[in-house]
């Protein structure tokens, strides 16, 4: 999840498909989201670099469609429904994930512990 | 008269003792030992009828030194500059009259120039009269344990100045009796503005280039670690020294004796317990005196490691003293207040009012003063003030107050802090002889790390120098229109 200015990102990624939910007129997906590029990211604590400015899980709603789907709190959303998350601002970042015209959304996001699962597996070969 | 006479007869009786018994014995060289020696020796003790107090011996050498008066080293100095400067201001007019004095025949006519020159020479003679008068005759602030070094150079510069002028003169003019008096007018002239360049020569020396801070003194009070700092520039250390106590009268608190005697008495405990005695004799070969050496430096330790509880005694017997000055403070306040609330100043339409109710400030004071000198007293007595203020100093202080429409808290101001020396009475200064003890000349400049003393009957003030260290000062602009700012955003989005 490092980030090196002019190098592609590389992260090992965990695709999730949430189902929004109808709740009278609006559609809800069930987690909030915090960060963005015109955020500031020291005060961000789930992320290990603190300039890393993507935008990440702060909350999910206890049995609400993201829990289900297999968010957790603390991950970083790289992709929505194909549209990328790691240089938006904070209000185009939920623009993308609250479209009225869509009920699901495909998320790419990426936790610490995929990476150390990954490497793991590796090593045992 | 007991004790005194006691002990001569008890010295007596010492000297008849030891010579019976040398008469007597036979044994040779061997004096006999006195076995009574507890019973006849002379003790001194700490009260006799003619015992004198630290006051009474201070008061007497004050007497002494008034009365003597070593004025004569002042007056002569007096003598030796009002001459020098009636020889300095007269020159120039001799200069002028004695031509037409001794050859008024041959002179020739004065035109107008050296008429205007006349006025010229007037003029610049009065502002050096004036500017003299400012600089040198002021009353001196102080007498100096030896001469001031730079009075004695420019004094010799203005004699020898003046000396080569009148040699010139005699010779050049005086003896080939010289008829152009214009230019004669001129020397004078000139004379005059050499004077003055040198009175503007005086100035600098003495009284600007000190001016510009230098050194940073400190002065520390031996008794009991009162500290101030002051700043002065290139000074000799006897004119240091003058500013130095100038400055004590108004700085530092007074001196108060009084405070000193639970230290010393805490001192004398740790006296009492450490007694070494050398038991090989006086002379004793050097191996019994190294062992008695270390083994009081071995006691000494030893002393220091046990345990004794003069601290916790201390430390109670502080606390008790807070408390017990903040109960009498407290007492004395209200006490003040309410007596304050008995008098008011009578207005203009009370004039009709009987003469015997009407009082002046000294009456009111007397009136109101019995019912705060109790709580007064006793306040004084727990802080040990009590001998800085008398009841006739606090009386004046109080219709000081009440002329001055002063609140009971400005009156109680200078019993609840110890002021500075200048506060108490005039025979509260009971030192104005003070002792420079130094190391380097006293003429000699203030360096780096000089140290002196400046002692007097009771304590003493140890100064320090430090020099001023060099200031590099750097600029940095700062664009006004470079202080912009944003805000820290950290919002959270439910979707």
């Amino acid at each position: 999840m490092s980030f090196i200015p002019g190098h592609p990102v590389t992260a090992v990624v965990q695709r999730i498909e949430i189902h929004k939910l109808r709740d009278g007129d609006n559609l809800i997906l069930g987690f909030s989201i915090g960060g963005g590029i015109d955020q500031d990211p020291g005060q961000n604590p789930f992320s290990e670099d603190k300039t890393d400015k993507g935008i990440y899980v702060t909350r999910v709603s206890k049995g609400g469609p993201a829990e289900v789907a297999g968010l957790r709190m603390g991950d970083k959303i790289m992709q929505v429904n194909g549209w990328d998350m790691t240089m938006v601002t904070h209000d185009q970042a939920r623009k993308k994930l609250t479209k009225k015209n869509e009920d699901v959304v495909r998320l790419l996001v990426t936790r610490k512990s995929l990476e150390t699962v990954v490497r793991q597996s590796m090593m045992q070969h | 008269m007991a004790e005194p006479v006691q002990a001569e007869i008890s010295m007596e009786e010492l000297a008849l003792n030891s010579e019976p018994s040398e008469q007597h014995s036979s044994l040779p060289a061997q004096p006999r030992q006195d076995d009574n020696w507890g019973e006849t020796t002379t003790a001194v003790t700490g009260t006799s009828e003619h015992s004198l107090s630290q006051e009474d011996i201070v008061r007497i050498s004050k007497d002494l030194d008034d009365s003597v008066g070593l004025d004569c080293k002042r007056y002569l100095n007096v003598a030796l500059s009002v001459i020098l400067g009636l020889v300095v201001f007269l020159t120039p007019l001799a200069f002028l009259i004695l031509p037409h004095l001794l050859w008024p025949d041959r002179l020739r006519a004065c035109g107008t120039a050296c008429e205007g020159l006349y006025i010229s020479v007037a003029f610049k003679l009065l502002i050096l009269l004036l500017a003299v008068w400012a600089l040198f005759f002021r009353p001196p602030r102080a007498g100096l344990p030896r001469i001031f070094v730079f009075r004695a150079l420019l004094a010799t510069l203005v004699l020898l100045f003046v000396l080569s002028y009148w040699l010139f003169y005699g010779v050049r003019i005086l003896d080939s009796q010289d008829e152009d008096y214009q230019g004669i007018v001129q020397y004078a002239v000139s004379l005059v503005d050499a004077l003055l360049f040198i009175h503007y020569l005086a100035i600098v020396l003495l009284e600007l280039r000190q001016l510009q801070p230098f050194f940073s003194l400190c002065v520390t009070r031996s008794t009991d670690g009162a500290t101030q700092h002051y700043n002065l520039g290139q000074l000799s250390i006897q004119r240091a020294a003058v500013v130095i106590l100038e400055n004590y009268y108004k700085d530092f608190p007074v001196h108060n004796p009084a405070m000193l005697t639970a230290s010393k008495s805490r001192a004398a405990k740790h006296l009492a317990g450490l007694k070494v005695y050398n038991v090989d004799g006086p002379g004793g070969n050097n191996a019994a005196a190294g062992i008695a050496q270390s083994q009081s430096r071995a006691m000494i330790a030893a002393a220091a490691r046990r345990r004794d509880s003069s601290h916790n005694d201390l430390y109670y017997e502080e606390a008790e003293h807070e408390r017990r000055v903040r109960k009498r403070k407290a007492r004395l306040v209200v006490a003040v207040e309410e007596a304050f609330t008995h008098i008011r100043r009578m207005q203009e339409e009370e004039k009709k009012k009987a003469p015997g109710d009407v009082m002046d400030p000294r009456e009111a004071a007397q009136a109101i003063f019995p019912s705060m000198a109790r709580a007064l007293q006793k306040y004084l007595r727990t802080t040990r003030q009590q001998h800085l203020h008398s009841m006739e100093s606090i009386q004046q202080h109080l219709a000081f107050c009440i002329t001055n429409n002063m609140t009971p808290k400005a009156f109680l101001e200078s019993y609840l802090t110890t002021g500075p020396t200048l506060q108490y009475g005039k025979d509260r200064w009971l030192a104005r002889q003070w002792t420079l003890i130094s190391e380097a000349s006293v003429t000699s400049g203030l360096k780096d790390g000089t140290i002196f003393l400046l002692k007097c009957i009771d304590f003493s003030l140890v100064v320090t120098t430090k020099k001023i260290p060099y200031i590099k000062l750097d600029e940095e602009f700062i664009d006004p229109k470079s202080h912009k700012f944003v805000l820290r955003l950290q919002s959270e989005t439910s979707v």
